[in-house]
């Protein structure tokens, strides 16, 4: 057991030990004197009150020990507690614990497992602080930042180093977030990717042709970067077996009436009918035919898709308005006019914005599949790879090809959850499949 | 449903309790056939007799020292301390005897009594006889401290204080035994430890207590008329126990505290709300909490310098405002 430096008065912090009466390995009974110890009080023996073996003694004859220390062990014969060195008289306090000593020997000895009370009522712990910091009270740059605003700052994700504050001076307050968490711009910034100059730098070896950034460039830049990094994006992907839709367009386009100058009055292309079949889709559930408007959402009546067309230096979304609504013919008679206007940079801003979803094909360049970054504030947009001739199972065992596409839908989270997300994909791949239902 | 002066409610709670249960008996100085310096308990040794309304020599501790041993002996004292400046001559009871007794007895010897005492400025009675001293009462383990603002509340918390089992001081404010109130007919009972949100508003809470409730209301009037500013204004009423879920609900909504305290500065009860708001909402807070109280001094006798002493509706309408406008 441990003998501890005794409580000698109510003011008595501490004493110090003169004499030992026992040296480590004596035998000891209960009555025998241990050591002396001298406080600015009195001077007086400690008995042991156990039978045993002085087995350590931890503070020597002429040094200072806190009431409550451990300044002995009275144990088994041949017991040794630990190797620590024994506190020398020349140690002014033995406060100051060698490395590696258990602290617990210089702390007033408490009750073990002492039991709380159980029940609300807890008088020492009535005043529930916070359990979660939010941040310090100034940031770098020196700006305060109320408690509230970290808290939210904090919540929502947004980097009060962006933030401007309007409190009294200049202190960023609750509705700087409020107003920056609307807008987008005080998000956590990405990591910044390395500056021009570092760039440079990395190539100068290599020979390179600097293209400034045109409008476009830039336009497409700062939206992509905001439409990655705020939009929580989910992706679903199906194949599409498009047997029947491949038919079904080249019976139309074979008896496609012929003009005067010998010239089909149409050519529909796949494209086409995936436009039709993606308005068609976005009316069958109109839950998902819906644009993100930060603190609502809107929804929508009629399906006005945007198709992206690749141009010179960059690419534009026309939309094709009420595609829900329109013949295939006519989907495709709008595209070729957007087409040729977009390449030759003649669309109007009222005919490449809004549009309630987009469509990116790359089939044409025999990319499989792929996900497309949403264009805000649209909640869907529509990837489609390549047609491909495909080995599958046939109801029979057989094995037969198929010509099947794959696409992949990248959803706005915030807008579509993933079984609705499911449903909207489900419905395309219905109308692709069975191509005639978009005629009811 | 009548129109009583703060005063009046005084006498009537008092005969409420007096009424029902013939254990509670009242004393103090000059407050049976005088009717109490203040006139508040005029009526009541006609009613009840010289037995159960007992005028005192002028002597705090023998009023304190006699309720004390009625209380531990069955009955439910009402004392009366004319100036709540002069409990400190009479605090061993105050402080060592009325809040411990039943804890070192283990309950068997309980100290069911009341204190009523005039309390607070607007009098001009001076230094010695003009201070509010609710912040002494309240850091005392043991008392429980009301302060109502209005004659309905005298009324019910008096009735409340007299009903519960450990003593409780009550402080009436001098300034306001002559401002009156609807009070409804009939019986009323209150309940401790209850704050009453007097003015709901959104931009910033306001606590206050007693005769600094007007005054903040004034100011939160003034404060919506000027500026457009709507704040909300909570009248604690009880500091022991505290209803700090009313507060705190108040500032998770607003989002800024004000304290408006006739106490001096130091150690006021305005102290003790904003360290509970700032361990418990310090990140519902967008603003630092602030305190509008008499400034840490003796309080002057000259009208004119106690009028500046005091927080009043003008100074807590442009504090409020500076700090939420910056």
């Amino acid at each position: 057991m441990d003998i501890l430096m005794p409580q000698l008065g109510e003011t008595v912090t501490e004493g110090k030990i003169t004499t030992w009466f026992k040296s480590v390995g004596d035998a000891v009974k209960p009555g025998d004197n241990l050591f002396e110890i001298e406080t600015d009080k009195v001077t007086m023996e400690v008995p042991a009150t156990n039978a045993g073996f002085l087995t350590e003694i931890m503070v020597l004859a002429g040094a200072v020990a806190p009431v409550g220390a451990v300044v002995a062990v009275v144990g088994e014969a041949g017991g040794n507690r630990s190797a620590a060195a024994p506190v020398a008289a020349s140690a002014p306090k033995p406060a100051a614990a060698p490395a590696g000593r258990p602290a617990v020997g210089f702390i007033a000895p408490v009750p073990t497992a002492v039991q709380k009370p159980s029940g609300p009522m807890d008088p020492f712990f009535e005043v529930r602080t916070p359990a979660r910091n939010h941040g310090p009270a100034q940031i770098a740059g020196g700006t305060y930042v109320t408690p509230l605003a970290r808290r939210l700052a904090s919540e929502s994700g947004i980097d009060l180093s962006r933030i401007k504050g309007s409190g009294p001076r200049g202190r960023i307050v609750a509705h700087d977030i409020e107003t920056a968490a609307q807008s987008g711009t005080g998000r956590a910034a990405m990591p910044a990717g390395p500056s021009a100059a570092q760039v440079i730098a990395m190539y100068r070896d290599t020979p390179y042709e600097e293209v400034p950034l045109d409008g476009m460039r830039k336009t497409i830049a700062t939206r992509l970067v905001q439409a990655k990094g705020t939009i929580p994006h989910f992706y679903l992907t199906a194949d599409i077996d498009i047997d029947n839709l491949l038919a079904m367009r080249e019976d139309a386009n074979a008896s496609a009436p012929k003009g005067a100058d010998g010239k089909p009055a149409y050519k529909l292309s796949l494209n086409d009918f995936v436009i039709k079949a993606w308005a068609a889709a976005l009316k069958r559930i109109p839950d998902a035919n819906a644009v993100w408007a930060e603190d609502r959402i809107l929804r929508f009546q009629q399906a006005d898709i945007g198709v992206a067309v690749a141009i010179e230096g960059g690419l534009l979304t026309p939309v094709i308005r009420h595609a829900d609504a329109k013949s295939v013919g006519a989907i495709a008679a709008d595209m070729r006019d957007f087409a040729e206007r977009a390449r030759e940079r003649k669309l109007k801003p009222t005919e490449y914005q809004g549009g309630s979803s987009a469509i990116s094909n790359l089939g044409m360049y025999g990319v499989r599949e792929f996900a497309a970054i949403i264009n805000p504030p649209h909640a869907t947009i529509l990837a489609v790879g390549a047609s491909r001739r495909q080995a599958v199972e046939k109801a029979d065992g057989s094995v037969g090809f198929i010509s099947q596409m794959s696409a992949t839908v990248s959803y706005d989270h915030r807008v579509i959850d993933g079984a609705l997300g499911a449903q909207l994909l489900a419905a395309f791949r219905g109308f692709m499949e069975q191509p005639v239902t978009m005629l009811v | 449903m009548a129109e009583l002066t703060y005063r009046d409610a005084v006498a009537r709670g008092i005969a409420q309790e007096m009424e029902r249960d013939n254990d509670v008996v009242f004393l103090g100085e000059d407050i049976g056939k005088a009717g109490g310096v203040f006139k508040a308990t005029v009526g009541l040794y006609e009613k009840f007799g010289p037995l159960r309304v007992r005028d005192t020599p002028i002597s705090e501790q023998a009023i304190l020292g006699a309720a004390m041993g009625a209380a531990m002996t069955g009955l439910k004292p009402i004392a009366e301390i004319m100036f709540s400046d002069f409990f400190a001559v009479c605090f061993d009871y105050i402080a060592n005897e009325f809040p411990k007794s039943r804890y070192m007895t283990n309950g068997q010897v309980k100290c069911p009594l009341v204190v009523r005492t005039g309390n607070g400025a607007g009098s001009r009675f001076g230094a010695q006889h003009s201070q509010s001293i609710e912040n002494w009462a309240m850091m005392i383990p043991g008392l429980k401290v009301v302060a109502p603002s209005t004659p309905l509340d005298v009324i019910g918390l008096m009735a409340a204080a007299v009903r519960d089992p450990d003593p409780v001081i009550f402080f009436e404010h001098k300034s306001l035994y002559a401002t009156k109130g609807e009070v409804p007919d009939g019986e009323i009972v209150d309940t401790l430890g209850t704050a009453k949100i007097v003015r709901p508003g959104k931009d910033a809470t306001i606590l206050a207590l007693a005769l600094m409730v007007p005054r903040a209301l004034e100011a939160a009037e003034r404060l919506k008329a000027e500026h457009g500013i709507d704040v909300e204004v909570i009248d604690l009423r009880s500091l022991v126990p505290l209803d700090t879920q009313t507060v705190l609900a108040s500032v998770a909504r607003t989002h800024r505290l004000f304290t408006v305290e006739e106490n001096p500065r130091l150690c006021g009860w305005g102290a003790e709300l904003v360290s509970i708001v700032a361990d418990e909402a310090f990140y519902d807070l967008d603003g630092p909490p602030v305190r509008i109280t008499t400034p840490h001094i003796p309080l002057p006798a000259a009208d004119i310098l106690e009028d500046l002493a005091l927080p009043n509706a003008e100074r807590i309408a442009d504090r409020v405002r500076r700090s939420l406008e910056g």
